[in-house]
């Protein structure tokens, strides 16, 4: 699904990301954790191809393809979806006019039939129940208004309506409530499934408990400095990052 | 810096597309020679066989026209070069009068053909949308629609040569009552040279059933175009009235001088769209309408509204100032505008709420989106005379800017003569940040498609304005415009 | 018959005047007029003036200023014994109050007994412009060299014609002033025009403190026509403060020209309650990245006086930072005028532009206009303005009434909160209360009597 090798990143001539790798195949869910400032949200917004970051080294191969080679709406209809850590407002565009022009998008890419008023209508109330999005919210303009977890659902619900292949969800736990968590929590579940990975950028290890990873990999200044299975989290939880930036430190 | 670059690349990308509805149509025509002078009044006037008193009107503001300098749009952020009124026709038609159509199967299949380039097909507008159609090709109409239905409700809609035939009374009572001939330099002109427009009266208590409405094209060559529209609300009635255009590519500029007066009476209400998309020239500025027009409706009576609604896409040159009189007590007026300008398109538009009974309200809502190296102003005037207690205006102004090239300017005039008005005003600038095009993008919207997303979300509260047929395709023509633009 | 041409029958747009010929008279008898370029330049203002003629209300800047009644009086150059028999009076009604060194100039000639600059730091100097005339030629030549021009504008033409006194303030980089300007005018024979110029130049890294203050020994008729020219260097800081008391009967133009280099922070807030007409203009040019101004202003007017404040701001350059605030209260038949703009040009990035303009109408018969403009041709910019007029808000005064408290102290205490409110923006403590003496002295006089 993805291979991230020796993917080293600047941002205005400060490398972020060095000398990262990565590798993710269908039916994963790679937990990457890390402190403030150790690259995280650097990594997402390099693979949904965001401005502003030099790529000096390595490479990244996303379903067989050279991701960056790809613009961002096209790594999007191949099915790289990013949740953000903090959705933008889009004065007076409606929510549901957004979501039906992004699915539409992606679907003519794949050769599908786009959707009219009436079924995507359908669709979307569908997915919506679940996450406990009312018609009124998708009425109103996007992510303008919302509170944190209004934001965080409308961003798992596109993500639900959008099927990706490889879903990176950056920091969705944060700013959420414990019963906010549990809800954003049960539609990532929902999503998973054999054919799709997930890549779950964090800073705490609460999201965890409830959407339990394969993998962890622990990110500190720029670099994986641990991977292990789920219960490398809960170490976390108990040493802190102290501990392991500073093996970072030493290792470096 | 990144967007700039980004915003660039795109303009440049999208710039390549061309006009749409760039055509031309080759129909027999029957024109005045060029130039303006008293004989071509007389020619006028007597091809429409008009009474003594309209061709003395005419003529009176002919020659109030001729004492006049070109001097009114001084104040104007616009640059153009001087017109040549003599190069002009100001007379065309396109069919002889004894042939003119008296069904739509009588029409030049040719014309039909344009109107349905246009998205307006009439047989299928009449038939569907109920939407009665006054087509106006050049300076004749062509076509009128569903007058009997309208005329069983004693709603008067037909052209404003058909009215002075057939309702005098109500043509000379009225016309210039709103925008005397001598008001300005351009409505001066066209009260000299009108050749045709709309005309439309809706009886005391009658809610008109359908939106009206007009296609106005401009097609002959040389052609000035100078409609002039009337519309008269009696107490206690409510109209819509649509107004959309588009013209043909072409490289000579061409000028447009329209009037539209609107009177309302008590508790009477007129809501009049514009969608406008004449030709704006090509990418370098060349060609395009000069569109100088004077829009002013008049509130005379109690509680009545007068309700502007316009999309401005097209054109090289717009002046354009859609206002209200609001002289009835408790009557209220409200200027809802969207305006495009791309390439080297240049418009100053806006309104004038004229606070005069008392309890008088006003709502300005205009939208500015200036892309390329176009400049475009905003200049609106509230006017808050002594006699009007309690008056009350909001403002709203936004401006979004797209490129590095362009210019948007916000010129309000605030005017209180009373102390117990309430005005406020308030405007902003900003442009389409990064940010959110990367978001549109990384959900699979093409860059110009989430342009074309993200301004329709600005313009929003005034597309909400537009009826809903109009606003679809308004909608679409946000998009077209910025085709040409935007990043 | 060819096309109408557009010049053919344009109005005039300006109001004639015979200044020319009064200058003339006055030519051999200017200060300065041995040195010839002083009377070179003079003789191209006037030549300027006379080309361009008092503005008429056709042009758009002067809109809402009708300068007939002006054009229509008499006025006279004043005469120094005049001024010098007002000095005892000047003296004891306004005192010299704090550390800061003061110029005094009566019917704008500097008074050298009243005026006091013995501390002055080094680095820095103090001259009067009739001073600098006499015996600092070159110095005076480059320093206006140094300041930003004025050609295009009538009034300021007419005042490099007359000037015949006024102040240079020379900073050197590093340096600090504190400085008062009292402008007082005095009984003459008639009604006198004066013309003030000031010219300053602070150097980088400069701090200034000016404070001017406009006023007049009773209700005379005059017409004070001042000019400042103002060159701030990379980041220094100036602080200006203005209190306009002018006497009801008079006229006063005054125009303020100030260049901001990079980095550099100007901070102007006027408050004013004189004049018959009262214009204050203030032009500012950021040309340096990240230069920033801030202009406010607070005006209290009554009877027929017109106050018009025209305002404009230029971001030539990108990062810069400008707010225009201005607030009026207006009763009786007074006329209150905002004419803000705010202009950023091609290249200026990420400029930062807000205007707001607030006005409080006391009374049916008093007019408000107000005409916050924006002109933008650079897309990464925040610019924003607002402009509200409305009276006092009525719930507000009934909540001060169910209180007990009367309605002419309710009224008055609204006011007072609606100006200090933006008084609080004043920078400099000791400045504000100043300011905000002059408003308590406004509500006082005014509306005690305006109030019956």
């Amino acid at each position: 699904m993805l291979e991230i090798k020796g993917l080293s990143v600047s941002v205005a001539g400060k490398e972020i990301l060095k000398d990262f790798s990565l590798s993710v195949a269908a039916g994963e869910v790679h937990a990457i954790m890390g402190p403030n400032g150790s690259g995280k949200s650097t990594l997402s917004y390099v693979l949904a191809g965001r401005e502003g970051y030099d790529i000096t080294a390595g490479s990244v191969l996303y379903r067989g393809q050279d991701l960056f080679a790809l613009e961002p709406e096209m790594r999007a209809r191949e099915g790289l979806f990013l949740a953000f850590q903090y959705p933008v407002e889009i004065p007076g565009v409606g929510s549901a006019t957004f979501l039906k022009t992004a699915v539409n998008a992606i679907r003519k890419h794949r050769g599908e039939k786009e959707y009219d008023a009436m079924e995507f209508l359908k669709v979307m109330r569908e997915k919506r129940d679940a996450l406990g999005i009312s018609e009124e919210m998708m009425r109103r303009t996007l992510n303008v208004g919302f509170s944190g977890g209004e934001k965080k659902r409308n961003e798992i619900l596109q993500m639900a309506l959008l099927e990706p292949y490889l879903a990176v969800l950056d920091e969705t736990d944060s700013g959420l409530d414990i019963d906010a968590l549990k809800v954003a929590a049960d539609g990532i579940n929902a999503l998973r499934s054999p054919e799709r990975a997930m890549i779950v950028i964090t800073h705490y290890q609460r999201l965890l408990e409830y959407v339990v990873p394969d993998y962890v990999h622990v990110l500190a200044d720029g670099r994986v400095v641990r991977s292990g299975g789920k219960e490398l989290a809960l170490e976390l939880e108990e040493k802190g990052y102290s501990g392991f930036t500073g093996n970072a430190e030493a290792a470096a | 810096m990144a967007t700039n670059t980004e915003t660039a690349r795109t303009v440049e990308a999208l710039s390549e597309q061309r006009y749409k509805y760039g055509f031309v149509t080759d129909i027999e025509a029957d024109s005045a020679p060029p130039g303006l002078n008293e004989e071509i009044v007389r020619f006028i006037s007597a091809k429409k066989g008009e009474p003594e008193w309209l061709l003395d009107w005419r003529l009176r503001a002919y020659h109030r026209w001729m004492e006049t300098a070109e001097d009114t749009p001084s104040w104007a952020h616009l640059d153009y070069p001087e017109i040549d009124y003599q190069a002009s026709s100001y007379y065309s038609a396109p069919l002889r009068d004894e042939d003119r159509p008296k069904s739509l199967d009588e029409i030049d299949p040719e014309l039909l053909k344009t109107y349905e380039k246009l998205g307006i097909p009439l047989q299928e507008q009449e038939m569907l949308s109920g939407v009665a159609v006054d087509a106006v090709f050049d300076s004749v109409s062509v076509a009128t629609t569903f007058k009997s239905k309208l005329a069983e409700l004693g709603v008067i809609f037909c052209s404003l040569s058909e009215a002075v035939a057939e309702h005098p009374e109500l043509v000379q009572k009225y016309l210039g009552s709103v925008v005397p001939y001598a008001d300005n330099y351009f409505a001066t002109l066209n009260s000299a040279v009108f050749t045709d427009g709309s005309f439309v009266y809706i009886p005391k208590g009658v809610r008109c059933p359908m939106e009206l409405s007009t296609y106005f094209r401009i097609n002959a060559a040389n052609t000035g175009q100078f409609e002039r529209t009337l519309i008269i609300a009696d107490e206690g009635s409510y109209v819509s009235y649509l107004e959309g255009c588009t013209a043909p590519m072409r490289d000579e500029n061409q000028l447009h001088a329209a009037v539209v007066e609107l009177v309302a009476f008590d508790d009477a209400e007129i809501k009049y769209s514009t969608v406008q998309n004449w030709y704006p020239g090509d990418e370098n500025g060349k060609g395009g309408i000069f569109n100088f027009v004077t829009k002013r409706g008049a509130c005379r009576g109690r509680n009545s509204k007068i309700s502007w609604t316009q999309v401005e896409t097209g054109s090289a040159i717009t002046w354009k100032y859609p206002s209200c009189l609001l002289l009835g007590d408790g009557s209220s007026g409200e200027f809802y505008s969207i305006a495009i300008t791309n390439n080297c398109q240049q418009a100053d538009t806006g309104t004038k709420m004229i606070h005069v009974g008392k309890n008088t309200k006003s709502r300005i809502v205009s939208k500015g989106v200036s892309a390329g190296r176009a400049n475009q102003t905003y200049r609106g005037l509230v006017r808050v005379q002594g006699k009007a207690d309690n008056a009350r205006n909001h403002t709203q102004c936004d401006s979004l800017l797209i490129g590095e090239q362009c210019g948007a300017h916000t010129v309000p005039y605030i005017e209180s003569r009373n102390a117990s008005a309430q005005l406020e005003h308030e405007a902003t600038t900003s442009k389409i940040s990064e940010d959110q095009l990367f978001y549109c993008r990384q959900r699979g919207i093409a860059e110009e498609e989430a342009v074309a997303l993200i301004v329709n979300g600005f313009c929003r509260e005034v597309l909400q304005e537009l009826p809903m047929e109009f606003a679809v395709e308004a909608q679409k023509l946000v998009a077209i415009s910025l085709e040409g633009s935007v990043g | 018959m060819g096309a109408v041409s557009p010049q053919a029958a344009r109005p005039s747009r300006s109001i004639e005047l015979p200044y020319a010929a009064q200058f003339a008279a006055a030519r051999e008898e200017l200060p300065g007029h041995d040195l010839s370029w002083v009377t070179s330049e003079r003789d191209a203002a006037i030549a300027r003036f006379s080309e361009l003629g008092l503005p008429s209300q056709r042009v758009e800047d002067w809109k809402y200023s009708n300068l007939t009644p002006l054009a229509k009086t008499d006025f006279t150059a004043p005469d120094r014994k005049a001024a010098e028999a007002a000095r005892a009076e000047v003296a004891e009604r306004f005192p010299k109050e704090s550390a800061a060194g003061r110029l005094v100039f009566i019917n704008g000639m500097l008074d050298g007994p009243l005026s006091a600059l013995e501390e002055l730091p080094a680095g820095v100097r103090v001259l009067g412009l009739a001073d600098a005339m006499a015996d600092e030629g070159d110095l005076l030549k480059s320093q206006l060299e140094a300041v930003p021009a004025l050609n295009g504008h009538a009034l300021a033409a007419l005042n490099a014609a007359f000037m015949a006194d006024g102040c240079l303030i020379i900073l050197e980089p590093d340096t600090e002033l504190a400085l008062e300007l009292l402008f007082v005018a005095a009984p003459d024979v008639g009604a006198v025009a004066y013309h003030p110029r000031i010219s300053i130049a602070a150097g980088a890294g400069s701090t200034l403190a000016l404070g001017e203050q406009h006023t007049a020994l009773g209700e005379l008729e005059y017409w004070s026509n001042p000019v400042t020219a103002i060159s701030l260097g990379e980041t220094a800081q100036m602080r200006h403060y203005k209190l306009q008391e002018e006497s009801r009967r008079a006229w006063q133009t005054a125009l303020t020209k100030t260049r901001i280099a990079a980095g550099a922070a100007y901070e102007n807030f006027v408050v004013a309650t004189g004049g018959r007409y009262a214009r204050n203009e203030i032009k500012v040019v950021l040309e340096g990245a990240g230069a920033s101004c801030e202009l406010g202003g607070g005006f209290l007017l009554a009877g027929e006086q017109h106050v018009d404040n025209r305002l404009r701001v230029d971001h030539a350059a990108p990062d810069g930072t400008s707010r225009q605030t201005y607030k009026g209260v207006l009763d009786e038949r007074a006329h209150g005028v905002f004419q803000g703009k705010t202009v950023v040009h091609r290249g200026a990035q990420k400029s930062d532009g807000n205007q707001l303009s607030r006005a409080l109408l006391l009374s049916p018969n008093a007019i408000m206009d107000a005409k916050p403009e924006l002109e933008i041709y650079a897309d990464d910019v925040k610019c924003s303005h607002g402009a509200t007029v409305g009276e006092l808000d009525g719930e507000q005064m009934f909540y001060l009434r169910a209180r007990g408290i009367d309605e002419a102290s309710a009224r008055s205490l609204l006011i007072a909160a609606f100006m200090d409110e933006h008084l609080q923006s004043v920078a400099d403590q000791a400045a504000r209360e100043w300011l905000q003496g002059a408003v308590s002295r406004w509500l006082a006089q005014h509306l005690s009597v305006g109030e019956a």
